[in-house]
Formats: structure tokens, sequence, C-alpha cells
């Protein structure tokens, strides 16, 4: 393998172009990125970044003397794919042909219809997106943040930090329950009480008012949350738009084996663009977590070099972390597979506990909430036990 | 300086001792017997190794994901990107005792801002 391209300029792409080199690919490596800005990390886009406290050189992804031999192409998009020539079409009206490419295009936030051009309306997943919500907080004011996922509650979190007055509004019945289960997502969320955020569950949002800026969030059940700014968290969707005829399957992002081998020799996905095969659950799933996006670029990489002659190991259990409210929550493995969950260690109102979810007996999934040390235990039993 | 930190017999193989100094040194005894000592806090954010995955020779943060090797101090990719202090191990009749490394370490902004005497 001469050439490798790889399309997607953030962690999971930068992840990839580390392990090829790591892995003693020595030939040209060229990065394609649709953003202008270097690799930067984006948890703290939601936290630290957004609070003012970390400034944007710290989030450079990159130290100073990396070098990866790499061919940077920022700031164009892909805009198709010729999946036998391996061939990205760029919106440049370019072509980059290369040996093997790793799909890592990520995701994009999703939006509400109909709010395109209303001022005090965000969404938050890039560097851009980030800034913008940054200089409009530090105005202060009312936030209704819609969506009570992680980056809604880290949102309202650093807001509420800043002086805002905050409403959180979620349509399911509990926050995090998709992630956490019911009763985890109840604790967790209950954070937001704590400390004075609202938190409207069960109602969806029927739309915005405002004319060039908005001025409220309108609620199903008739109610109006007046707002100076509003950040919609509804999620994000896989960007695999420009695959299309490229001859990879696209069912929820671009389905992959368990190593991130797509149906197309040569071509592999990695990162929250990818729906890699989960051999313990039988099925395909995309995780949107940093962790994945660090750690499954070093399978697929192998593979990719390997032509697929060397089997995938056992994935560590899914991780991710998020911080709210000065409590750090951790969790591993998959809440949905669980039967029970148990609180082991600690106490729920003092939002410090270490949980353990189990399918018959047999533990599945660790959440931990302000207990790194048993937390990372129990995260290496589950890793042993899978 | 050397520090006496805990009896190695205390200290059992894939394990660590955090030592209460400030910035606080951890010492780690690897399942193959070894003893290292290297600064306990993450150089990316505020937390302790000890509390972290130990793995042959590298401990990986307990928060995110960066591992750091326990005989150089080097970390092998983000969110950290600055390597901790190593420091010096001896153990004499059965006690772990560590030798400061001299040189400046490589704390997180927010603890080196709160040692520095500014805001956490």
């Amino acid at each position: 393998m001469r050439m490798v391209a790889v399309v997607g300029a953030s962690l999971a792409g930068l992840s990839a172009a580390r392990s090829l080199r790591g892995q003693g690919f020595d030939g040209r490596l060229v990065v394609i990125g649709d953003e202008l800005h270097r690799p930067y990390d984006r948890p703290p886009l939601s936290k630290e970044f957004l609070a003012g406290s970390l400034a944007e050189t710290e989030l450079a992804l990159e130290p100073d003397d990396e070098d990866l031999r790499a061919e940077w192409l920022l700031g164009v998009r892909a805009v198709g794919l010729d999946g036998p020539q391996r061939a990205v079409r760029l919106a440049d009206g370019s072509e980059v042909r290369a040996d093997g490419v790793v799909i890592a295009t990520g995701a994009a936030a999703r939006t509400l219809p109909g709010t395109d051009g209303l001022a005090g309306v965000h969404t938050l997943r890039t560097l851009d997106d980030a800034r913008a919500l940054r200089d409009e907080l530090a105005l202060g004011g009312r936030l209704v943040v819609i969506g009570g996922g992680f980056i809604g509650a880290e949102v309202a979190s650093t807001a509420y930090a800043l002086g805002l007055d905050v409403t959180v509004v979620e349509a399911a019945p509990t926050p995090l329950a998709g992630p956490l289960g019911e009763t985890m997502g109840g604790i967790v969320s209950a954070l937001h009480a704590d400390h004075g955020v609202r938190l409207l569950c069960g109602v969806g949002v029927q739309g915005l008012r405002g004319v060039s800026r908005v001025e409220a969030v309108l609620l199903e059940d008739g109610r109006s949350i007046p707002a100076d700014t509003v950040v919609v968290g509804v999620g994000a969707r896989p960007c695999v738009e420009w695959l299309a005829g490229s001859g990879l399957e696209l069912a929820d992002g671009v389905r992959c084996g368990a190593d991130g081998r797509t149906g197309l020799p040569g071509v592999v996905a990695v990162g929250d663009c990818a729906s890699w095969y989960d051999p313990r659950a039988g099925l395909h799933r995309r995780v949107e977590h940093w962790t994945g996006a660090r750690e499954r670029p070093d399978a697929a990489v192998t593979a990719l070099l390997a032509g697929g002659a060397v089997e995938p190991g056992a994935p560590r259990p899914p991780y991710f972390w998020s911080d709210q409210y000065g409590v750090k929550i951790q969790f591993a493995g998959h809440a949905a597979a669980a039967d029970s969950v148990t609180i082991e260690e600690g106490a729920r109102d003092d939002r410090n506990v270490l949980a353990v979810y189990r399918r018959s007996g047999h533990p599945v999934a660790v959440l931990g909430m302000n207990q790194p040390r048993l937390f990372t235990r129990w995260r290496k039993q589950l890793a042993a036990a899978a | 300086m050397m520090i006496p930190a805990c009896r190695l017999v205390d200290l059992p193989r894939g394990e660590a001792y955090r030592l209460d100094i400030d910035p606080p040194v951890s010492v780690f005894h690897t399942d193959d017997g070894e003893v290292f000592a290297i600064d306990d806090t993450c150089t990316h954010q505020d937390a302790s190794l000890a509390d972290g995955w130990l793995e042959g020779c590298e401990v990986e943060c307990p928060l995110h994901a960066s591992k750091f090797d326990l005989r150089t101090g080097a970390v092998d990719a983000p969110p950290a990107k600055r390597p901790v202090r190593t420091h010096e191990v001896h153990v004499e009749d059965g006690m772990i005792y560590v030798r400061l490394s001299l040189d400046a370490p490589n704390l997180p902004p927010c603890v080196a801002a709160r040692l520095a005497g500014g805001p956490a």
C-alpha cells in the first residue's frame, strides 16, 4: 500500500493517521478535513472552552513536535467516493486517488426544522459553534437547552456556572434513559435541580418564537419558555451523504465489521460515522464516544494494512465520560443489555455513586459519579469478563 | 530528597500508592514485580494516576484515555500531551523510598494555577 487517504481530520482521522505511521506505513498519507482547523479536542467545547477557562490553543490534539509526514488538505469537503477506484472527490473539483481510504467524517448536530437564520439559536459540535455560543453566553440572560442528553446537560452546567438562568427541556420522561437506563438517568439528571436549573421532562418542543432573534421556546403542552439564547442538543447524524453511490452499505453510518472493514476492499471507517459490528451483542452499532474515535482506528488500520488477513481482537467495552456541576460522570459498557442495576458504593443523594448494571447476574455496564478509582477497577473487570 | 513511601509488602502487585505531597507522587508495583514512581497528576486534567488502569509498565488516566509509561513518563496519545516526571525508587529493608526529580512538574492548567496561588 503506497498511498492512504484519511477523510476527516478530527480525533478519529488523526488517530488513524497516527496508527498508520505507528504500524509502519511509510507511504504517502493525505488527510482531508472540511474544517480549516487542525485536529482539535471536542469534549472541552461544552465545558472549559465554553466557560472561557481553556484557550483555543490548548484544544490542539497534536503536540508541537509531532510530525506524521502527512499532507493536510483542510477546508475542503469530500463530496463523493468512487468505491472500486478508491478515489475521493472533493468540493473543489479535485480528486484524491489512494490505495487505502479511511472514512472518518464524523457526525453533524441535528437541528430543529424551521429555525434556520434565527439569531440566538445554536448547536454545539465544532469549534466555530463553540466560539459563537461562548460569545453569546457571555452576555448572560436566559438560556433554554433543548435536549437533556450529555451535550445539553454539559452546556446547562457550564451556563449555570456562568450565572445564566437555565431551563432544560427533554422530550423523554427521564433524560439520559437511553445511555444510562431510567434509574441512573434520573439520578444523574437530578444534578440540574440540585443547582437550580429547571428541568422540564416528558414534553416536546413545538417550535421557537421570534422574528429575527429567538424570544421563546414553545412547548407542545402550550407553555412558552422565554429565552435569550437556545441550544439545540438533540443528537447527531452520521456524515455519510457524500458516500451515496460509492458501493458502501449505509445504514445509520457506514456499516463495518468488528475491525472497521467495509464491504469495499481497501476502505475502512472509524469514529462517529461508522457503524461497527459488535460481536458480543451480535449487531451493528454506531458509538459516538471520544474513546472509540481514539482507540478503534488502531484496529481499523491493522485491518487496512493487512488487507483483512488479521482477525480483529475484542474491543474494550465502550467508555465515555461527562462533567456536570463539578461531578465526574463515567460510564462503560451497555446499559440497554442490563436487567438490573444496583448501587454498590456511595450514596445517591451525595451524587457519588458507583452503580453496576447486570444481566442474569453478570456485569454488563458500570456507572461512576465521582468514583474514578472504583470505576477503573470495574471497567477493567468488565473488559476482562468480555 | 529521599522520601519514605510505604512498605513493599503493603503494596501488592498491580496496585499504586499515592504519596500526598505537593504535587502528589505515586508509586506503582507492576504485575511483573517492578516498582516505579511518577507524578500522580495527569498532565491533561486533575486526575490521580494512582486511580488509573495499570497494565504492564503503563498506566491509563482514570478519566480519559492517555497512557503514561512508568519507566519514562512519556504519554502515548491525547488528550494529554506532556509527559509526567519520573522519580527514582529505592527499596531498602523492605521500605520503598522515592528520590524526587528536580525537574519542573508538568501539571494540568487548573492544578498549576492552584499551586501558584491563583484561582483553581
